[in-house]
């Protein structure tokens, strides 16, 4: 019996044990799966890494093009090192610290500077000084960090919009609302239709970060935008408030069950008809064949304060950064001059014509519908955001501001303990 | 651990006399050879042990009084006391959710399952005919991991094509969405949860059943006493070592849920669990590694504070025996 009782310690030990081998070697396969990509090819100074986060099949084909035509033009060989989208960012940290690819994926804005200033990427003021006559001003500023040297070469960017079928809005006689009364209306107008209003998913954590971005811009304007991300301001004012109050007044015209659904289910109600709009950005149309994305239009969110009118669009820049000791300093450095050329933008955009080029010496011509009003809506822009997660510190994001949005679209009569939980989350993460 | 309890030794033999009269008495047991082999084989596993286990144990609760992104060496840490501690306490919504739900699941577990499983046992050592098939079908589940239990359960869990609201007949009419309604989601979670830890109890306790002496139940039966009788006065008193190992085999199991919650809704709406909010806030882009090391410390602070009591008491009997 005695002999029973004593065995729980060695099983209890051997589990402890082996849980902590697991954890270890998962913990150390981060950066030795990133060593992998690099190692490859570190001895030859012809090789350049590149880490990729485009994942599925259509942007990785399409990224691979542009890859393959470098090649042919330069004479370097690149290793690509693909990882899933979602997994590149959750394991950016780890993969940054151990050994990264010579050029690598990331986004602009704040997302940027923080790892950037941390001192964990390259600097890029050298390419910068080669390629700054293709980019607009506002393009440079989002890839600067507080230090005033660059980090990232921009490559492609797409706007947030709310979108909508043509035909089916031709069908019913609908029109495109240019105030927040007139988007009520033609709500109030759908859900008589036997429409969703507003189609809306947000199982995946941030595509209700969208909704949250438009209508603090429209209502607050840019500036307060900007503030609040950067924890300078109060998530308990009435101005963030009168935000929650506005979507509030919404919530009834959007698609139920939102924390249950992925956008991609929601951008197929709109594809079939079942729902009138669709806020989001204009990847939208992946969802959408070939043909059909012809019928795909949107509008930018209506104005809400004639203060700031439509003066704002969100319209997030995705671009490559280089390593803080690329193996192939060089090499990388013509990679990534590559990719702010107008041809490697165009043949990336061929494959995946859901964004568009940040180059201001793309040829437009090429585009169809979708792009042409992309790249005008962006252009007409006085102030262009990232996106809440873009903007701010990702520890606000993924956490407080996530769960604080989730908790308002179960409990939208909780707006005021919810905003004191993200004040009182940003006050310690923006302190600390 | 009886040698822990036994009073101290009479006045007059100093403490280390008293040791090494002890060793001298082992000495003359083992030979030389056999102490080194000893001392290897307990040494060895014993610094992997506390190379592995104790080490970082330590250093997650040092790094909990620490405010630190992960990024950089330990220069870069800044020590801030316990505000990590007075910030999730008072200032961090999902906290107290979470700890609820964690206690809800340890409680659901130390009850339901370990009572079904003990059932189950006793039924099972009654050498039914197929008796083996029930035990290997009931185990089975055990067999999977808790990441393909959150995916089986999904299917039957899903509000307009799974198996639950099409049997209860609601799938057409008015679909209960189980995983999705913050209300009744962890409990449905934890039927999942305890359809597999009932399988391991069973076995657990099957294997406790085996061992106790047929003789005991003979006596216990000629004495006159009923079935009922014979178990809870004779049987289960006897099955009390294999009650402790299922006792701490549960507060692990209660206390690291993690994979299920995970694979259906990353542990957030109704779904958070203390083992959730460490990974969120260590794994990711964002890392808060003191924060997080403070919610890793809560948690073992509560495995502690459930086992510790109970082994004491169980090993404070067995020293009286």
């Amino acid at each position: 019996m005695t002999s029973f009782s004593a065995s729980p310690h060695p099983l209890m030990g051997r589990r402890a044990l082996l849980k902590a081998i697991i954890a270890g070697a998962g913990i150390a396969a981060v950066p030795g799966l990133a060593a992998c990509g690099s190692d490859s090819g570190g001895t030859a100074t012809d090789t350049v890494s590149f880490g990729n986060n485009l994942s599925d099949q259509v942007p990785k084909d399409a990224i691979t093009a542009v890859i393959n035509a470098f090649q042919s033009e330069s004479g370097l060989k690149v290793a690509i090192n693909t990882k899933q989208h979602e997994q590149y960012q959750e394991q950016i940290n780890n993969y940054l610290q151990g050994k990264p690819d010579d050029v690598l994926a990331w986004f602009a804005g704040y997302r940027m500077r923080f790892f950037a200033e941390k001192g964990l990427t390259g600097d890029l003021s050298e390419v910068w000084s080669k390629v700054s006559g293709g980019y607009e001003p506002a393009l440079k500023e989002a890839s600067t960090a507080s230090d005033g040297k660059q980090y990232l070469i921009p490559f492609t960017q797409y706007p947030w919009g709310v979108f909508y079928r043509k035909s089916v809005w031709q069908q019913r006689g609908y029109a495109v609302p240019k105030t927040l009364d007139e988007l009520v209306g033609l709500s109030t107008k759908m859900q008589a239709d036997g429409l969703v209003p507003i189609a809306f998913a947000q199982k995946q954590g941030w595509p209700g970060m969208g909704t949250f971005d438009q209508l603090n811009f429209r209502i607050n304007g840019y500036q307060f935008h900007v503030d609040l991300m950067a924890g300078k301001e109060d998530w308990q004012s009435p101005k963030v408030k009168e935000v929650f109050d506005t979507w509030k007044r919404l919530l009834p015209f959007h698609q139920e069950n939102a924390l249950g659904r992925e956008w991609q289910e929601a951008a197929q109600s709109l594809q079939q008809g079942k729902a009138g709009m669709f806020l989001l950005g204009s990847f939208v149309a992946q969802q959408f064949k070939a043909d059909e994305r012809e019928d795909l239009d949107f509008f930018p969110y209506p104005e809400i304060n004639p203060e700031h009118g439509q003066d704002t669009v969100e319209a997030p820049i995705d671009g490559y950064m280089m390593s803080k000791k690329p193996a192939n300093a060089a090499g990388a450095a013509k990679l990534l001059e590559y990719l702010s050329t107008p041809a490697a933008q165009a043949t990336y955009l061929k494959s995946d014509p859901t964004a568009v080029a940040t180059s201001n010496k793309a040829d437009t011509s090429g585009y169809n519908s979708l792009q042409k009003k992309a790249a005008q809506v962006i252009k007409e822009a006085a102030h262009i955001t990232q996106f809440l997660d873009r903007d701010t510190d990702p520890r606000f994001a993924s956490d407080a501001a996530t769960n604080g949005l989730n908790a308002f679209i179960q409990n939208p009569d909780d707006i005021d303990s919810i905003l004191k939980g993200m004040a009182d989350q940003a006050k310690t993460i923006f302190t600390e | 651990m009886t040698a822990l309890q036994s009073p101290p030794e009479p006045a007059g033999t100093t403490e280390p006399s008293s040791s090494s009269r002890r060793t001298k008495r082992r000495a003359t047991a083992l030979a030389p050879r056999d102490k080194l082999i000893l001392g290897l084989m307990l040494g060895i596993p014993a610094l992997v042990h506390i190379a592995l286990v104790w080490v970082p144990a330590f250093g997650s609760v040092v790094l909990s009084f620490s405010s630190w992104d992960g990024i950089g060496g330990f220069e870069d840490i800044e020590w801030v006391g316990f505000q990590n501690y007075v910030d999730i306490f008072t200032r961090y919504p999902r906290f107290w959710p979470a700890f609820q739900h964690n206690l809800i699941w340890l409680l659901f577990l130390l009850v339901i399952p370990t009572v079904a499983g003990l059932l189950l046992a006793v039924l099972l050592d009654r050498q039914l005919r197929f008796g083996r098939l029930y035990q290997s079908a009931l185990y089975l589940p055990m067999v999977l991991s808790l990441a393909l239990v959150g995916f089986i359960w999904q299917l039957i869990y899903q509000p307009e094509q799974g198996l639950l609201n099409n049997v209860l007949g609601t799938a057409s009419t008015d679909p209960v969405n189980w995983l999705g309604d913050p209300d009744i989601n962890l409990y449905a979670v934890l039927v999942a949860a305890g359809w597999r830890h009932t399988g391991y109890i069973m076995l657990l306790y099957l294997a406790g059943l085996k061992s106790v002496d047929p003789a005991l139940k003979e006596a216990a039966a000629l004495d006159g006493a009923n079935a009922w009788q014979t178990f809870f006065r004779v049987t289960f008193p006897v099955l009390k070592p294999v009650n402790v190992v299922v006792l701490v085999v549960t507060v692990i199991e209660g206390l690291r849920a993690f994979d299920i919650v995970y694979v259906i809704n990353k542990g957030r709406n109704g779904l958070e669990l203390l083992s959730v909010l460490v990974t969120d806030n260590i794994i990711g882009e964002s890392s808060r590694i003191g924060w997080g090391s403070a919610l890793a410390v809560i948690l073992l602070l509560i495995a502690l504070g459930v086992i510790i009591p109970r082994l004491f008491q169980v090993f404070r009997e067995e020293g009286r025996s």
